[in-house]
């Protein structure tokens, strides 16, 4: 992308006409000749706008700038500045400058800086014009606008040209202005607008016309926006939470050690990408990598503690969950041992970082979006795992009849280990995913857990399209409550609200009722 | 009321039952079940496995809400009452499996269920006088448990919890009685003795029996229901439902 | 009497024996603060340290009667007890922060520091009264009491029981966690308080205060132990096992479940509220920290430990968790985690009666 755009601008450089380049060097004349023409010259090349012009100008800013005797000038690296080409440099001499060049000086090189080829100096340059809008860079802006493709920047110069058109006395170009501004999307571009409305009366209708056509595309970019991050919180939660609709919704087993499955994921991820950081070609694809990697490493530890330990605490649930709190508390002190206390960083792979721009401002990380999808993947996995297959039946059978399951030879302990092991390295997957967007650290499940419990309980137990509504609604929730009652108290909010919401105590989908008093 | 025209319109019906249905995902438990006990009365139910006869009971005590239907007991509606309300109104039951406290003694499985206020407060003062006692200890006469007052409830045989739950539904003192299956594993010699209690009971109280055992619903001596698939088969005394085709065919046998 | 025949309470010989040791370990207990004020090179002298240490022990038995008379009786496993502690223990520290008075960093006559420094111009609303001992008492127990009501009424009418009640009681305690970390909350944020000068006119800090503090805990503790006990004793105990046991055949002997179980969780958050606001004068800080999940379960598992369902189980765990904690952070604090964590693992796969059980022979 950004290599696109150099190479487009090193294409309009060499198609510059050749005149242009003699204008170039003709305009030089008289540089270090005194103060009044120096400054003569400043401006001119300024207002001429070849991006030559600007390591030049910059180094006679900084004072680097020489002229030899024979009246060539001279950059930094020894080259003449008119040919390009290597010269003599013998008795050159510093050109001096006082202030009222320096002025000039900055004038003239933040309108160069306007066409440079660096997109970040271009952006710099069009946000410096803004600050300071001045009917005179009219021109200047419209010729850059011209050039630049790039959408951000363009917006920007946007913005700088009404600025600067709304200064001047032309009453065409100021309505002009408020009507191009009022097909942006930004604050700055309201902010503008109200401004300009106290200090020209006579198109404030105009002016409220443009500023309500942003505000209602500004509010529909939150309302998306909003979205979207609830959606991706919503996904990391759904992720964590997918775990849990096994574990808890299907065989019924608390396992407060689940977030420090999640936790050993992000750690087997780190680790995956510790042990291709040596390979270069492999290194970019740790992440995939560590997809299986911490499946397997977080199944295994599930398939031992279900057989290990939590088998002998089968419907005893209280029991259960201190024990499972216990082994949680072991895992994490033995991880804070081996890795250290401090966070561990999992490089996002640079096909996943960067943001998306969509239409209307509209920003979206890649990092985010990537775990939506991932989230949607596992999801899927999980519905084909339980639908489809052989290990999906036994599992339905075992939670619904043991006694019945076992006598037609189904080996009730095997499913019962598979199927936690199943949750917990579901739980992995969902590490693999917070290690992007979370630091890696021996206490990251702890903050996600609680909040996946609600997820399973708000949906339904043992049900996973209860567990997907569930995990979107409170990601969308929580992000929308936000902005008014602050993450906190959103929080707090959507507690209050499932325990209101839990009324109708739901019972799980393979759960059969039960017949006694107590049922 | 078309179903007040269907049945003999009775003094004050202590519960009325009407157009009562229970649907669990489709299946009908209860199909539009009519019922009407009088004050005092004694009425046994009979009818094949998943009749609805424990769903019956369990929708007069709050349990199971019915998807549609009357369900009243002197004035009160009882499909707006929670399960505490409606034994508090006078309705106690006994289940169909033996239910009670494993972790307390028989004795205080009995005090539990002694009729006195049930408030927490209440029960955090409340200190156990001597007619209250006499009272316990006439149950424990009456339901043969007086030598394992002392043990803990979770201990006993089977026939025994039945007898100890048949006392706490005693110390109750309830207006109407549900008993469910009271005498499956009891001697013969125990069934009678049961009979004989519910009988005894019946003049003061309304007393609703589910049993298999034809041998005790006819020491009964009472009108008989006949549940099957819901509803309502055959109703009358015990010859007349034996006699009944459509009884001998579904839940009888030849 | 039918009265003593509570059944999960110990019974004979053993219980006889307990009751004994109970007593004597209040006596020696008793007895702390008066060798601490023993000369320094004698035999019996008692370190500050061990006399802090006890009290803070004494406020911690309190909080596991407490978990004890909800979780071992009731069957209501709150794994967030540990708020109850905190919000009392907060109301304690609003009063210690108001008797600071000018003598704070900044010197104000009335704002506690982070307040200044948070540039308040007034004292917020909540804080109005807590410069009185006897509101600050009344609210430590007021506020936990009325979240117990509050979150409580709304689980149990919800018939919301067994491990979704301790996930609810876990979120509202994480979800106080971060309420409280927040500056804007008026609670001092991060820091919490600290820095307290005197309680009732004692200066903190000195042999007097400390003594005071600690029979002011004791006579907490053995005011809680009775209270546990009237109510464990009578029919309300045996209602209440009776609802762990089989809540829906309660329900149908007539007996609201709801009221029975709201009683016991306001009653039992009252006496967390109460020893956490013993608490906090002892060690002198309170922060969002004490609301961690983390704590409260730790809380249970003293319980668990002890043997829970029999009041002198919860006061056993209390005491002897805390002793192997307090050894074991400062011989290997790296081990320390790991031997809670192990703790909860071994007792409920092997000890499922706690230590006490070694002692006394099952209930069959
Ligand atoms: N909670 C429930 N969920 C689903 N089905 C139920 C439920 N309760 C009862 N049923 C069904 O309703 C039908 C009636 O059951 P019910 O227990 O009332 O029969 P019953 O007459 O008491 O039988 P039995 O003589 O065996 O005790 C049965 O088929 C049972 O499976
Ligand atoms: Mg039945």
């Amino acid at each position: 992308m950004k290599r696109h755009l150099l190479g487009l601008c090193l294409a309009l450089l060499l198609a510059l006409p050749a005149a242009a380049q003699d204008r170039f060097a003709s305009a030089l004349a008289g540089l270090g000749e005194g103060f009044g023409q120096t400054a003569e010259v400043a401006e001119r090349l300024g207002a001429l706008g070849d991006p030559r012009a600007i390591p030049l100008l910059r180094a006679l800013q900084d004072g680097t700038l020489r002229r030899t005797p024979a009246g060539a000038v001279l950059l930094p690296n020894g080259t003449d500045a008119a040919t390009g080409q290597p010269a003599d440099a013998t008795g050159a001499e510093p050109v001096r400058i006082n202030n009222r060049v320096r002025q000039v000086l900055r004038g003239a090189l933040g309108r160069l800086q306007l066409i440079s080829p660096d997109p970040a100096e271009r952006l710099a340059a069009a946000e410096a014009v803004f600050r300071s809008p001045a009917p005179e860079n009219v021109p200047l802006l419209q010729s850059a606008l011209t050039q630049e493709r790039e959408a951000r920047i363009r917006a920007q110069l946007e913005l700088a040209l009404a600025a600067s058109q709304l200064r001047a006395d032309d009453a065409a170009a100021k309505r002009d202005a408020v009507a191009r501004l009022g097909t942006a999307a930004t604050t700055e571009a309201r902010a503008l607008l109200i401004e300009a409305r106290a200090a020209n009366p006579e198109i404030a209708t105009a002016i409220d016309v443009s500023i309500a056509a942003i505000e209602q595309r500004l509010a529909l970019r939150r309302v998306v926006e909003t979205l979207f991050q609830g959606l991706s919180l919503g996904s990391v939660l759904l992720l964590a939470a997918l775990g849990l609709a096994v574990t808890f919704g299907v065989m019924g087993v608390i396992n407060m050690a689940h977030g420090e499955f999640v936790m050993l994921g992000a750690y087997a991820t780190f680790v995956v990408q510790e042990l291709c950081r040596g390979i270069p070609w492999l290194a970019p694809w740790s992440l995939p990598l560590a997809v299986p990697a911490a499946f397997l490493v977080t199944a295994l530890a599930g398939a031992v503690l279900e057989r290990g330990l939590i088998r002998h605490l089968y419907g005893r649930p209280l029991e259960t969950l201190l024990m499972t709190f216990g082994v949680g508390m072991i895992l994490q002190q033995a991880v804070r041992l081996a890795f250290g206390a401090q966070n561990r960083e999992v490089v996002s792979p640079s096909w996943m970082q960067g943001t998306l721009m969509f239409p209307g401002g509209i920003a979206m990380t890649q990092n985010r979006l990537w775990i939506i999808v991932f989230g949607i993947f596992v999801l899927l996995l999980v519905v084909a795992a339980i639908r489809f297959t052989r290990f999906g039946l036994e599992m339905r059978a075992v939670v619904q009849n043991r006694r019945i399951a076992a006598t037609m030879g189904i080996r009730t302990g095997r499913v019962d280990a598979m199927t936690f092991a199943f949750g917990s390295g579901l739980a992995g997957l969902a590490g693999v995913a917070l290690s992007q967007i979370d630091n890696v650290s021996p206490n990251l499940g702890t903050g996600y857990i609680i909040d996946s419990f609600m997820v399973v309980v708000f949906g339904g137990v043992g049900s996973l399209a209860g567990t997907l509504v569930g995990a979107l609604t409170l990601g969308v929730v929580n992000k929308v409550l936000e902005p008014y009652a602050g993450a906190v108290l959103a929080k707090v909010c959507v507690l209050v609200a499932i325990m209101l919401f839990i009324q109708r105590r739901p019972k799980g989908l393979f759960a059969l009722k039960g017949r006694a008093a107590e049922s | 009321m078309n179903a007040a025209q269907l049945t003999a319109p009775a003094p004050d019906p202590l519960l009325y039952l009407d157009g009562v249905s229970v649907v669990f995902d489709g299946f009908k438990a209860l199909n539009a079940l009519s019922l009407i006990i009088d004050p005092g009365e004694l009425r046994a139910i009979i009818g094949p496995n998943g009749a609805g006869k424990t769903t019956m009971m369990d929708v007069i005590t709050g349990k199971t809400r019915p998807t549609e239907g009357v369900v009243r007991f002197r004035d009160h509606d009882l499909t707006k009452l929670d399960e505490a309300s409606i034994a508090n109104l006078g309705i106690g039951r006994k289940f169909q499996k033996p239910t009670m406290f494993d972790k307390l003694t028989v004795f205080e499985n009995l005090e539990l269920a002694l009729k006195a206020p049930r408030g927490p407060l209440a029960c955090l003062r409340w200190v156990l006088g001597g007619g209250d006692r006499a009272r316990i200890e006439q149950t424990l006469e009456e339901v043969g448990l007086a030598s394992r007052a002392h043990d803990l409830a979770g201990v006993l045989s089977h026939g025994q919890r039945q007898w100890l739950e048949i006392g706490m539904l005693l110390m109750q003192d309830p207006e109407l009685l549900l008993v469910d299956e009271p005498v499956a594993g009891m001697t013969d010699q125990e069934t009678e003795h049961t009979a004989a209690l519910l009988v005894r009971i019946a003049g003061r109280r309304s007393v609703v029996v589910v049993e298999h055992d034809l041998e005790f619903v006819r020491a009964l001596g009472s009108k008989v229901t006949v549940l099957c698939e819901g509803s309502m088969l055959s109703e009358g005394s015990i010859d007349h439902v034996q006699n009944d085709p459509r009884v001998i065919e579904v839940y009888l046998g030849r | 009497m039918s009265a003593t025949l509570a059944s999960p309470a110990p019974s004979g010989f053993g219980r006889m024996t307990l009751r004994l040791v109970l007593i004597g370990a209040v006596l020696i207990l008793a007895l702390l603060p008066v060798l601490n004020q023993m000369p320094t090179d004698s035999a019996l002298h008692v370190s500050d340290f061990v006399v802090t240490v006890c009290g803070k022990w004494i406020t911690y038995a309190v909080l596991a009667l407490a978990i004890d008379l909800a979780w071992g009786y009731a069957g209501i496993l709150s794994l967030g007890h540990g708020a109850f502690f905190a919000l009392g223990g907060y109301a304690m520290g609003m009063h210690l922060m108001r008797l600071i008075g000018p003598r704070g960093v900044y010197g104000h006559p009335v704002l506690p520091d982070f307040m200044v420094f948070l540039g308040y111009q007034e004292l917020p609303w909540y804080w109005l009264g807590f410069d009185h001992f006897p509101f600050a008492i009344l609210m430590a127990m007021a506020v936990p009491g009325l979240l117990a009501l509050v979150v409580g009424y709304l689980a149990f009418r919800s018939r919301i029981t067994g491990v979704y009640l301790s996930i609810i009681t876990q979120a509202m305690t994480y979800a106080l966690m971060l309420a409280f970390f927040r500056n804007d909350m008026g609670f001092g944020g991060n820091n919490g308080f600290t820095d307290f000068k005197e309680l009732l006119g004692m200066p903190l800090n000195t042999p007097n205060a400390r003594s005071v503090l600690f029979y002011a805990s004791l006579a907490l503790l053995l005011g809680a132990l009775w209270l546990c006990s009237a109510v464990t004793r009578s029919k309300l105990g045996r209602v209440l096992v009776a609802i762990r046991d089989a809540e829906s055949r309660v329900r149908f002997l007539g007996y609201d479940v709801t009221q029975h179980k709201l009683f016991v969780f306001v009653l039992s958050a009252v006496l967390a509220g109460l020893a956490g606001a013993l608490y906090v004068p002892q060690v002198g800080i309170i922060n969002p920290g004490e609301f961690s999940p983390a704590n409260s379960i730790e809380a249970v598992i003293w319980v668990a430990v002890g043997g829970r369902g029999t009041l002198l189980g919860a006061l056993l765990g209390a005491f002897s968790v805390n002793a192997l904690k307090t050894w074991l952070t400062t011989v290997a604090p790296d081990l320390w985690l790991f031997a809670l964590g192990g703790l909860f693992v071994a007792v409920t796969l092997f000890l499922p009666r706690g230590l006490i059980g070694l002692f006394t022979k099952a209930p069959k």
